[in-house]
């Protein structure tokens, strides 16, 4: 069974037809892309994998259980983590702070705990921190972890995204532009972070991208989104050679 | 030895502020038994106490939570009667005052609880401006319906009617809750001491709070909802959560405020009131528990501190000009610079503790 199984997925606003008859399949361990050009809805399957928007038609299965009409955080707790197109950290809190955020659901104590500071808060929050700062260590994020989100660079910030939804321990995680706003260099850094996050966190990533080096370098399979619908799917070498994926992104 | 060493590192400001506060108390203290402190003034101590108290509960909600609350005063007012209500029917059972006034400020802090639930569940589906003027019309619910709420006590137990009194009591019976006439002859057993012990618990529970997983998450959604939502926090919960925290503490502080005059009615609890708290919060910066405890007695005494330096005729200008000062301080580049001189400098102190 594929880890996610995606069916006739659409979406329609008033009468504007975001998405239309999205299938897609992606196993577990994979590494797939999710392209197309602008405008072609491909945050808006994020947001319905994530439950921010409620698909009018269609089914999304993780795992064989069913995700549609799920809310946000209740999906993220079925093991979908994602990060935004714009970052969206909680930028008046700590790096460290952030990344802890994502063991919300992991780490737990009690309310009055938290109140007093009795019991098990010493231990759970220490615990935190030290998982905490192992995945900050993985994004070299460590040295700065005591800065305010909203006071790294760019490049860290999105890192710190990444780092933060890895906390919550997804089966499948998805990335919304990772490599936006990034120059070469930061890119190229940006894939090798990626590989590694998916060996060492052992999870499925699904990733939209418009870069194609970035793209067609780390994705084993490849998803092609063009008004809404699915234009091609395949290896990357097969679906960029692709007539009219070529047409789709430069015109005739 | 370890553990206060420990202690010092992780929480140096805390313990040096909760010293600052201990210190302030005792001063005082001292001050008021010796006779140092003017009439009008000692009247003040159980009233800065109580508003400290409101100004640090509201911090949670406006500061914390990042949602504009215009309605704390309600919370308070709910706090003040049922406090008045507890301590009136425990006034045999209970003949300490002290405990008396513990006793009746718990229950009060669950009916404040309760309230908030049922005035959270609706209001915080809204943010923002539309959230504030709920929370305003809140308020002018409460202190409607406690308006015109009659409450008395005999030998057969409590009675309660609305809109108008529809029972009659006992011989011996008291009426506690007259109306609109509100409460009179309370005995007052609000001492400074109270006050102050109040205010501790306040602090440690709030700020534990604060950093704590609750509290992290409670400021994971103040500084992005979808965010928050998108790791697995439910936003609705902690926001009701912060909400209701904030409301149990304004019943507390109600309770305090309450059983210092002899008369007490629901008109006290108004709009202006609830703003008045408002300016402490922001005057003190939102987010910033310490600020809030800070411009809470400062302003309090304010006015009355001006009056003694004969500026009678104008102290209420000064005041205001006061305030005006105080907001562009608060929004200016120096306050930023300042900061961030101490930001920079307790960073380079810090580093390499956790790692």
């Amino acid at each position: 069974m594929a880890l996610l199984e995606v069916r006739d997925l659409g979406i329609s606003f008033g009468g504007l037809r975001a998405v239309d008859e999205v299938n897609m399949k992606i196993e577990k361990g994979a590494l797939v892309g999710l392209i197309g050009p602008n405008g072609a809805g491909k945050t808006t399957v994020f947001n319905m994998l994530t439950g921010v928007y409620r698909p009018t038609d269609g089914g999304i299965r993780l795992d064989g259980e069913n995700v549609v009409g799920k809310k946000p955080f209740e999906i993220n707790k079925m093991g979908i983590a994602r990060t935004f197109q714009n970052i969206r950290l909680f930028g008046k809190l700590s790096v460290l702070d952030n990344v802890k955020l994502g063991f919300h659901n992991d780490v737990t104590y009690a309310l009055p705990e938290s109140l007093i500071h009795f019991g098990s808060y010493r231990k759970k929050e220490k615990l935190m921190t030290e998982k905490a700062m192992e995945i900050l260590k993985v994004f070299d994020l460590d040295g700065q972890w005591n800065y305010k989100a909203s006071n790294l660079p760019y490049g860290k910030q999105r890192k710190l995204e990444i780092a933060r939804a890895l906390a919550t321990e997804p089966k499948l995680l998805l990335l919304d532009e990772p490599a936006a706003g990034m120059n070469p260099n930061e890119t190229a850094e940006l894939m090798q972070t990626i590989e590694l996050v998916r060996k060492q966190f052992d999870v499925t990533i699904l990733l939209i991208e418009h870069d194609m080096k970035l793209v067609s370098g780390i994705c084993e399979y490849l998803y092609v989104l063009n008004f809404g619908r699915l234009l091609a799917e395949g290896t990357p070498s097969a679906v960029l050679s692709n007539p009219e994926v070529i047409t789709a992104y430069l015109g005739d | 030895m370890n553990k206060i060493k420990n202690l010092w590192a992780t929480r140096r400001d805390s313990v040096i502020a909760f010293g600052i506060v201990i210190a302030a108390y005792i001063v005082v203290q001292i001050m008021s038994m010796t006779g140092n402190i003017s009439y009008s003034l000692k009247g003040m101590l159980v009233p800065i106490c109580a508003y400290v108290v409101m100004a640090v509960s509201l911090n949670l909600t406006v500061g914390v939570l990042g949602e504009l609350s215009l309605g704390h005063a309600g919370f308070m007012s709910v706090g003040a009667f049922t406090g008045i209500v507890v301590t009136t029917v425990l006034t045999d059972a209970v003949p300490s005052d002290g405990l008396r006034l513990a006793i009746a400020m718990v229950v009060a802090a669950a009916a404040a609880a309760v309230v908030g639930v049922i005035v959270g569940v609706p209001v915080l589906r809204l943010s923002g401006d539309y959230l504030a003027i709920v929370t305003l019309a809140a308020c002018e619910i409460i202190k409607s319906i406690v308006n015109v709420l009659y409450i008395g006590m005999d030998s057969k137990g409590l009675h309660l009617s609305i809109v108008k009194q529809s029972f009659t009591l006992e011989e011996g019976g008291k009426m506690i809750i007259n109306g609109p006439i509100g409460v009179s002859g309370i005995n007052k057993i609000s001492t400074f001491t109270a006050g102050f012990v109040l205010i501790l618990i306040t602090l440690f529970v709030i700020l534990n709070l604060i950093n704590s997983r609750h509290g992290r998450a409670i400021m994971a959604v103040r500084d992005n909802k979808i965010a928050a939502d998108s790791i697995g926090i439910s936003t609705t919960r902690y926001k009701l959560l912060a909400f209701v925290i904030s409301a149990a503490f304004a019943g507390m502080a109600g309770t305090l405020y309450a059983m210092n005059y002899s008369t007490v009615t629901a008109a006290k609890f108004d709009f202006n009131l609830s703003i008045l708290v408002l300016v402490f919060v922001v005057l003190g910066g939102l987010g910033n528990i310490w600020g809030s405890v800070i411009a809470a007695a400062l302003l309090t005494v304010l006015p009355e501190l001006l009056r003694k330096l004969n500026f009678n005729d104008y102290r209420m200008l000064i005041y205001a000009i006061l305030l005006i000062a105080l907001m562009l301080f608060n929004n200016s580049k120096l306050k930023q610079m300042l900061l961030e001189r101490r930001g920079s400098k307790k960073a380079a102190k810090t580093e390499g503790e956790v790692a």
